[in-house]
């Protein structure tokens, strides 16, 4: 881009003067682009750098050790993040279990089988619904959600999958389980959203290759449309599962917020964002602090390391075979 | 939707032509014009209120090639589409009039569109294999509409890729993906991707209008080849191509309105109509 001529292309009269004319400007315009494009890595750096800094006093105590520890009293400066990992990795993971299905379901539909009127006005209510703050959702989930969850959906759980131990014990409200339905509600709108794109990017000529050799429209879009869009769909589902990592709002207010590891999903939890937002404020000490800040590196780690593994994924499903889908 | 003037055809082949086709007299082809594979009868074709096809009419023997011609528009690929009923994917369609094929009526309540795709292949004009495998390409028919067992499989994905003429050059790399072949090789391996559904029928929309000279070359040869055993429709608006390859031609003009259909020769040579003439003669189209 930022070494094209245009105007030689136009005047060639004028070639050699507005040539380097351009090139002039090209050369600013490449300079501030690239400035932007630096900026980035060293954003992260910067980051990085003032996360393990903030964390030096928690890193220095605990050590590694932090990530398999259980404990988190303040009082008595003893800090361990491992419920709020596994919170944060079960809410997202969950979240994901639900919402991929229902969402691939949406996205299908709309691009496929949904009579044309219809397609664009829920296509754009689902953009709409991607576009509500968290805070709102937190709200809808606390005073809506909830109450429908713990008086129906739970108890029905309870009694049908009750021999299971992750939907024993008693039901409050607050609970890992709602705080995954309201994430999995949160991040459907974008996987439905990006994979619709998808789906609409595969070539007429495949749909058309599929019916042409007997297929119905149901095996036509198994065994050729999803096929082709495998990978973008892929890149649906790691753009909603890294919005479920990093949701901090609606979260917490369902969650429960307790350092626990509990099997039932129907107990109170808590994820790493939801704690630093919760006590961040109220961090008296410099442990506190330090060992919150730690909580943000880690958090920060894996969701880098979570988009690394699925970037590369994406990269040997779209290479296998031969996908003819565009990556994201 | 479908206004069939005559019930669906009983199990005789054996019907009278109602217009156009006449086989080639001077050439000594073992035509019988009683072995019909396709009959079209009074067709008209409307995409909402834009009529494509007017009240086409006409036989397509067995075991030839059928080549379409006419200017661009003109509502070949609609035409061709209609046989194996492609069109239905685009809404606002309205057909009037029957196809047979086979025995079958196209638009009949009766038809099995599943199994009449897979009796009636369909070559594109864009290569369009799947971004799967060469073999599984060719798997992909038979596989979905089980028409053999798992353990024959390799053997019937062998035989389309040699029906092909393209066995020599991908027997080494069946796992490799299809789209990395080239064009020529894509469409012959689209026509084996066909062939494995062991179709009695193929329509071929413009097959080598996306390929270079020697790629077409080849798939012209191969459709010469195929005429022994399959029924083909092409679809052309090389008419050099449409000598070459066919046996019949077809003259669709402006308007969905088909002019004339005879053979090959007759047609190049002493067309029946001015249009069909001044088409021929590149003084239109
Ligand atoms: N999907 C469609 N919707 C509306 N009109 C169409 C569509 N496809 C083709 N047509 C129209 O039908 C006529 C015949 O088109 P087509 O069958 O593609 O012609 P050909 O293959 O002979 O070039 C053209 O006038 C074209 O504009
Ligand atoms: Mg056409």
């Amino acid at each position: 881009m930022a070494t094209s001529a245009v105007p030689a292309v136009h005047d060639r009269a004028a070639r050699p003067r507005s040539l380097s004319g351009s090139s002039r400007h090209d050369q600013l315009f490449r300079a501030i682009l690239t400035a932007c494009a630096l900026a980035i890595p060293v954003l992260i750096v910067m980051l990085l750098i003032v996360l393990v800094r903030g964390a030096d006093p928690a890193i220095r105590k605990f050590g590694l050790h932090f990530i398999v520890d259980s404990t988190w009293d303040p009082i008595a400066g003893k800090f361990g993040a491992f419920p709020l990992i596994v919170g944060t990795l079960l809410t997202s993971l969950l979240a994901l279990v639900i919402a991929v299905p229902l969402s691939l379901g949406v996205a299908i539909y709309l691009t496929e089988f949904a009579p044309e009127m219809v397609r664009k006005p829920i296509a754009m209510t689902i953009e709409l619904l991607a576009a509500i703050p968290s805070v709102v959702y937190g709200l809808w989930g606390v005073f809506v959600l909830m109450p429908i969850l713990r008086t129906a959906v739970f108890p029905l759980l309870r009694s049908v999958l009750g021999f299971l131990p992750f939907f024993q014990g008693v039901i409050y409200g607050p609970s890992v389980l709602a705080a995954s339905v309201i994430l999995a509600i949160m991040i459907m709108p974008f996987i439905m959203s990006v994979s619709r794109e998808v789906l609409l990017a595969v070539p007429n000529s495949q749909r058309e290759a599929a019916l042409a050799l007997g297929a119905t429209r149901w095996e036509a879009v198994r065994t050729a449309i999803v096929p082709y869009a495998r990978s973008g769909i892929l890149g649906a589902i790691i753009l909603g599962l890294g919005r479920a990592l990093g949701e901090t709002m609606a979260v917490t207010m369902l969650i429960g917020n307790r350092h626990e590891i509990v099997a039932s999903l129907f107990a109170p939890g808590y994820t790493m964002a939801a704690v630093i937002a919760n006590e961040f404020a109220e961090a008296q000490d410099r442990m506190h602090f330090a060992a919150m800040t730690y909580v943000a590196l880690v958090l920060f780690l894996v969701t880098v390391i979570i988009n690394a593994a699925a970037r590369l994924l994406i990269w040997r499903v779209s290479r296998g075979a031969g996908s003819g889908g565009k990556e994201l | 939707m479908t206004a069939t003037l005559e019930p669906p055809v009983a199990a005789t082949p054996i019907m009278v032509p109602r217009v156009t086709f006449e086989p080639r007299d001077a050439e000594p082809e073992p035509i019988a014009t009683g072995e019909l594979a396709i009959e079209v009868r009074d067709f008209s074709f409307w995409y909402g209120q834009v009529q494509a096809l007017q009240h086409v009419s006409l036989t397509v023997p067995r075991r030839a090639v059928t080549a379409l011609i006419g200017p661009s528009g003109c509502g070949k690929s609609t035409f061709l589409r209609s046989i194996n009923r492609m069109n239905d994917l685009i809404s606002g369609t309205r057909v009037e009039g029957e196809i047979v094929v086979e025995g079958a009526s196209v638009y009949g309540s009766e038809i099995d569109l599943v199994a009449h795709r897979q009796r009636v292949g369909m070559v594109f004009q864009r290569p369009n294999p799947f971004p799967k495998s060469i073999y599984d390409n060719v798997a992909y028919g038979p596989a979905l509409n089980a028409l053999c067992s798992r353990r024959d499989l390799p053997d019937l994905v062998e035989q389309c890729l040699r029906r092909a003429a393209l066995w020599d050059e991908v027997r080494d790399r069946l796992d490799a993906p299809a789209t990395g072949l080239s064009g020529g090789q894509q469409q012959r391996l689209c026509i084996a991707r066909a062939l494995g559904n062991q179709p009695t029928v193929l329509l071929m929309d413009e097959p080598c209008s996306a390929l270079d000279p020697i790629a077409t070359q080849r798939v012209e040869e191969l459709i010469f080849e195929l005429k022994r055993d399959y029924t083909i429709v092409i679809v052309t608006h090389n008419m050099q191509q449409a000598a070459r390859v066919s046996d019949f031609t077809g003259f669709f003009d402006r308007g969905g309105l088909l002019v004339e259909l005879g053979g090959t020769n007759q047609i190049f040579t002493n067309p029946k109509h001015e249009r069909t003439e001044a088409y021929i003669t590149g003084r239109f189209g």
